[in-house]
């Protein structure tokens, strides 16, 4: 399986920063290390606004950084919270992390990406929820979820998280679904998310 | 009725029956909506006193994951339901998440009144 969904570059280029952490689900179980989850996003928020020089340029470069960091972490926390929870524990795959920083022209992007396994019975849930998203009314979708998760006693697989990057933060979201390994056959999913600041 | 507390390691909700208040405080990143279980219960109870209006202070709320935005939701939806109940939601304007993502609690109750000082 090779399959994108969204908006997903290919081929990061690592001739600028980035920070890679990688998780391996079969050392601790993973709800376990729930609490890493905030660790981990608090310190990439942190690793990255202290090296960032566009914040230093902003006429409020305080609040900038703040703005950034905030984001930052939200975003990586419900990141690294949807691989825990969705990571398919048969397999010894392990979870990765990903923090680039794209500079074009100027032009700052943060890319974050997470890959986990998936279970071949998530896969198609998720890609049809992914369809749901690309194709809906943001506005209309959000509050629909919001409504659903809230009447959902388990209050499971919302895709909360995934809705308020794009409608809060204004992030732009893309997936790969691709077979790494056959025999038994591990399929993950890496969902990237672009951020411009 | 004494006022409720739930504390944790990062966190520390309190409910305030006298003022009809709940502050929360810290960062609140728990795991889905079972751990947020006695949170909950403490918003609910405050429902149950069917006061004219509820105060939420997140003034002190550095951090709040999706889950928690689920559980604030679903407590404005139970509001919404009674009918009889405003609710107040004081913010900070210096912590981004409350300024990106309170504002869609507005879409689910229309009457409610966001602050973000």
């Amino acid at each position: 399986m090779h399959k994108i969904f969204g908006e997903f570059q290919e081929n990061l280029s690592d001739e600028q920063e980035f920070l890679i952490l990688g998780f391996s689900p079969s050392s601790i179980p993973i709800q376990q290390r729930w609490r890493n989850n905030g660790l981990s996003a608090d310190f990439v928020a942190d690793y990255l606004t202290t090296f960032f020089p566009a914040i230093y340029e902003d006429p409020d470069p305080e609040g900038k950084r703040v703005e950034i960091k905030g984001a930052v972490s939200y975003i990586a926390n419900e990141l690294l919270e949807n691989a825990m929870k969705f990571n398919d524990d048969n397999s010894s795959y392990p979870i990765k992390f990903g923090l680039h920083i794209l500079d074009i022209a100027s032009e700052i992007t943060l890319v974050l990406l997470a890959t986990n396994s998936v279970s071949q019975q998530s896969v198609h849930k998720f890609q049809s929820f992914i369809q749901e998203l690309l194709e809906s009314d943001l506005d209309e979708l959000y509050i629909r979820q919001l409504e659903k998760s809230a009447e959902d006693e388990t209050g499971g697989a919302s895709g909360l998280g995934l809705l308020t990057m794009k409608n809060d933060y204004f992030a732009k979201l893309g997936w790969k679904f691709e077979t790494v390994k056959q025999e038994p056959e591990v399929v993950t999913v890496t969902t990237m998310v672009q951020l411009k600041v | 009725m004494e006022k409720q507390n739930v504390q944790g390691e990062n966190y520390q909700v309190i409910g305030d029956p006298e003022t009809s208040t709940v502050y929360f405080k810290g960062s609140l990143r728990l795991g889905g909506m079972k751990e947020y279980e006695p949170i909950i219960k403490i918003l609910d109870e405050m429902i149950q006193q069917d006061p004219s209006l509820i105060t939420l202070n997140l003034r002190e709320l550095e951090f709040l994951n999706s889950s928690g935005i689920s559980m604030l939701s679903k407590f404005v939806l139970n509001v919404r339901k009674k009918k009889t109940i405003q609710i107040e939601i004081k913010g900070s304007g210096k912590i981004p998440w409350q300024g990106k993502s309170l504002k869609n609690l507005q879409r689910l109750m229309p009457g409610l009144k966001l602050e973000l000082e």
